[in-house]
C-alpha cells in the first residue's frame, strides 16, 4: 500500500492548531519545540496520513503544508 | 506526487516583513490565509494568473500586493467595486477580483457595492465577514451579531442603539442583475471546500462573461473575538452561521453579459470626435513664431470683462495653432471684487495652467498693480488701465505701457469695451498673434450680436493707439 505524507514547514508555522483539530487521522501534533517568530509549531507525526488534503485547506498560511499522495516519504 | 502545494499565483517570499519572509501578516488562526489560498489554487487552475488584477480594499487585508503575484490596484476605503468597474470596462480581458471584508464592504463601501452590483458589471466580488473590524482593534461591524462584545460594544450590540447586523447576501439577493450569489464559510474543512467551489464558480463566471458575482465567506476573527483559532471557528459555525445562512441564494445563466464599454476609438476617430483634425496637427508643427511658454494674467474688477477677455484671449491663441490654458479667479466678491484670469499660450504642451510670474500683467484697476506688479518676470511687460489706475509702475526692469482704456471704451459707447482694447494693444505689442485673428475670434466670444460692431472697433482703437504709442 502506497503510503502519504505532509511536509509541514515549522519555520512558516504559526501554531494556531487549526490542522491539528481538523485532521481525521490524528496524524499532526503540536511540537514543544519553538520557531524563530516565537511559536510552538506543528509536526507531522503519525503514519496514517490518507493525503486528503484537508490539513492543507484548513491551513490559514499560503506555505506551510505540502501534502504528497502515494509517494513514500524519503527520509 | 505533491497532491497540494503552495500555489503559484503566491509569490516566493513576501517582502513585507523584510527578505526571507515566507509568512502572511495575518494573526495566527486568521481565515484570510485560507481564502487568499482557495482563490490563488483557482487562478493556478485557471491558468490566469497574467489576467488577474486585484482591486485591494482597506483593512487587514489592504496588504494583498505582498502575497499574490498578479496586479493590484489599492482602492480608497469601500471603493473597490467601482475602481473594479473601471479596470474590467477598459481592460476587457482582464480577470478583475474585488476582495473585502465587513466594514470595507458593508460600512464605507455599502453604495459602491449595491451599484456595481446592481448594473451587473462583470467582476468577482469576495466579501470575508468576521463580523468586526479587525485592522483597528475589534470594533463594531455592520455585521457584528446581536449581543456580540466588541470594543465600541463592550456590552454586546444592542439593536435600539446600534441597529441590526446586515445581511448582505441576502440584500443583494433583491437586485436583478447578479448572476451568482453565495454565502460560504471557512468554519471547518467541508465548508472550506465548499467555499473553494464558489470562488473558482465567481472567477469563471467572469471568465466566461456571465456577469456579477458574489461570495460573501464567514470567516473567523480569532484575535478580535478574543478566543484561539479552534474556538473561534466552534463560535463561527455556532453563531455567525446561524444568524448568516451559509446557502447558495442564486446561480442564474443569464447569457453572455456586453462588456458595457464604449467602443475604443482610433486616433482618427476621437480626433474626429473631438472635432481636431489631423491636418490642424500638422500646422501646428509649423506654427509661424515660436514663443516658448507665455504666460499672461489678466485682472481687475470683477464685471470689468476680465474672465471674458481671458477666455477671448486663449480663444485666439488657440486660433493661431498654440496650445492654451485660462483659468479663472474669482475673488469672495463677485461684481466688484478682485478678479484675475491666467491664461498660458505655448507652442508645446502646457505643464500647469496656474500663473505663478507673468510675462504679461495687464492691470485693468489699481489694486490689481499693487497686488501683482512684483510677480512679473524681469524683463515683463505690464499693461496698465491708465484711466482708473493712478499710480505708475515702479520697477525698473519690465516695460510699462499705459492705455487709457475705460476713457476710450466711454467714447465708443461701451465701457466693458475697455479690455478689448488693451487686448488690441497687447496683440500689436507682443505679436504673439496678429490683431486679425482677434477679429476673428470676438463675434464667436460675444453672446449679444448687437456688441460685436462696438467690440470690433474696439479691436480698431486699441490697434491704432499702439500705432501712435509713444513711451
Amino acid at each position: 500500500m502506497a503510503k502519504n505524507y505532509i511536509k509541514l514547514d515549522g519555520t512558516v508555522c504559526k501554531g494556531c492548531r487549526v490542522c491539528v483539530e481538523a485532521c481525521p487521522k490524528q496524524c499532526i501534533v503540536i511540537s514543544s519545540e519553538i520557531n524563530k517568530m516565537g511559536y510552538q509549531f506543528a509536526k507531522f507525526e503519525n503514519p496514517n496520513c490518507i493525503g486528503c488534503g484537508i490539513c492543507f485547506y484548513v491551513c490559514p498560511e499560503p506555505g506551510t503544508i505540502t501534502v504528497y499522495k502515494d509517494e513514500e516519504e524519503k527520509k | 506526487m505533491i497532491k497540494h502545494t503552495k500555489p503559484n499565483a503566491f509569490y516566493d517570499t513576501f517582502t513585507r516583513k523584510g527578505p526571507g519572509q515566507k509568512t502572511t501578516h495575518y494573526c495566527p488562526g486568521c481565515g484570510h490565509g485560507t481564502v487568499h489560498k482557495l482563490i490563488a489554487e483557482a487562478i493556478d487552475e485557471m491558468g490566469i494568473k497574467d489576467q488577474v488584477i486585484f482591486c485591494n480594499p482597506v483593512g487587514c487585508t489592504t496588504f494583498l500586493h505582498y502575497y499574490f503575484d498578479t496586479g493590484h490596484v489599492q482602492c480608497p476605503h469601500g471603493r473597490a467595486p467601482a475602481v473594479a468597474t473601471g479596470i474590467k470596462r477598459t481592460l476587457d480581458d482582464s480577470i478583475v477580483i474585488s476582495y473585502q471584508g465587513d466594514g470595507d464592504l458593508a460600512g464605507i463601501g455599502m453604495a459602491e457595492i449595491v451599484h456595481a452590483a446592481n448594473r451587473g458589471e462583470n467582476i468577482a466580488v469576495f466579501f470575508v465577514n468576521n463580523a468586526i473590524y479587525g485592522m483597528t482593534g475589534g470594533q463594531m461591524a455592520p455585521t457584528t451579531l446581536i449581543g456580540q462584545e466588541t470594543k465600541t460594544t463592550p456590552f454586546g450590540r444592542d439593536a435600539t442603539r446600534d441597529g441590526y447586523p446586515i445581511r448582505m447576501s441576502e440584500l443583494l439577493n433583491t437586485l436583478t442583475a447578479p448572476v451568482f450569489i453565495e454565502r460560504c464559510s471557512v468554519g471547518n474543512a467541508t465548508s472550506t471546500l465548499k467555499t473553494r467551489k464558489a470562488i473558482k464558480k465567481a472567477i469563471s463566471n467572469q471568465k466566461n462573461r456571465k456577469g456579477f458575482s458574489f461570495v460573501e465567506i464567514l470567516s473567523p476573527c480569532p484575535i478580535n473575538w478574543k478566543m484561539n483559532a479552534i474556538d473561534s471557528r466552534k463560535w463561527l459555525i455556532e453563531n455567525l452561521e446561524k444568524f448568516y445562512e451559509v446557502k447558495n441564494f442564486r446561480d442564474v445563466d443569464t447569457g453572455i453579459k456586453s462588456h458595457g464599454r464604449f467602443p475604443f476609438l482610433d486616433d482618427k476617430e476621437l480626433f474626429e470626435l473631438l472635432e481636431v483634425s489631423a491636418a490642424n496637427e500638422k500646422k501646428a508643427q509649423k506654427q509661424l513664431k515660436k514663443i516658448g511658454e507665455h504666460k499672461v494674467k489678466i485682472a481687475g474688477f470683477g464685471g470689468q470683462g476680465i474672465m471674458s477677455v481671458g477666455v477671448l484671449l486663449a480663444n485666439c491663441g488657440k486660433t493661431a495653432e498654440f496650445n492654451t490654458t485660462w483659468l479663472p479667479s474669482y475673488g469672495a466678491e463677485m461684481r466688484g471684487g478682485t478678479a484675475y484670469a491666467s491664461i498660458v499660450i505655448s507652442d508645446e504642451t502646457i505643464g500647469s495652467p496656474v500663473v505663478d510670474k507673468p510675462d504679461v500683467l495687464i492691470a485693468m484697476n489699481a489694486p490689481s498693480l499693487e497686488t501683482f506688479e512684483n510677480d512679473v518676470e524681469k524683463g515683463g511687460i505690464i499693461i496698465v488701465n491708465s484711466s482708473i489706475v493712478p499710480k505708475k509702475v515702479t520697477r525698473k526692469d519690465v516695460k510699462a505701457y499705459y492705455v487709457p482704456a475705460t476713457e476710450m471704451a466711454n467714447n465708443l459707447g461701451l465701457t466693458a469695451a475697455a479690455a478689448v482694447i488693451i487686448l488690441a494693444f497687447y496683440a500689436k505689442l507682443t505679436g504673439v498673434f496678429p490683431v486679425d485673428v482677434l477679429k476673428e475670434v470676438l463675434p464667436l466670444s460675444i453672446k449679444n450680436k448687437k456688441y460685436v460692431e462696438v467690440n470690433q472697433r474696439a479691436v480698431d482703437a486699441g490697434e491704432t493707439f499702439f500705432n501712435e504709442y509713444k513711451e
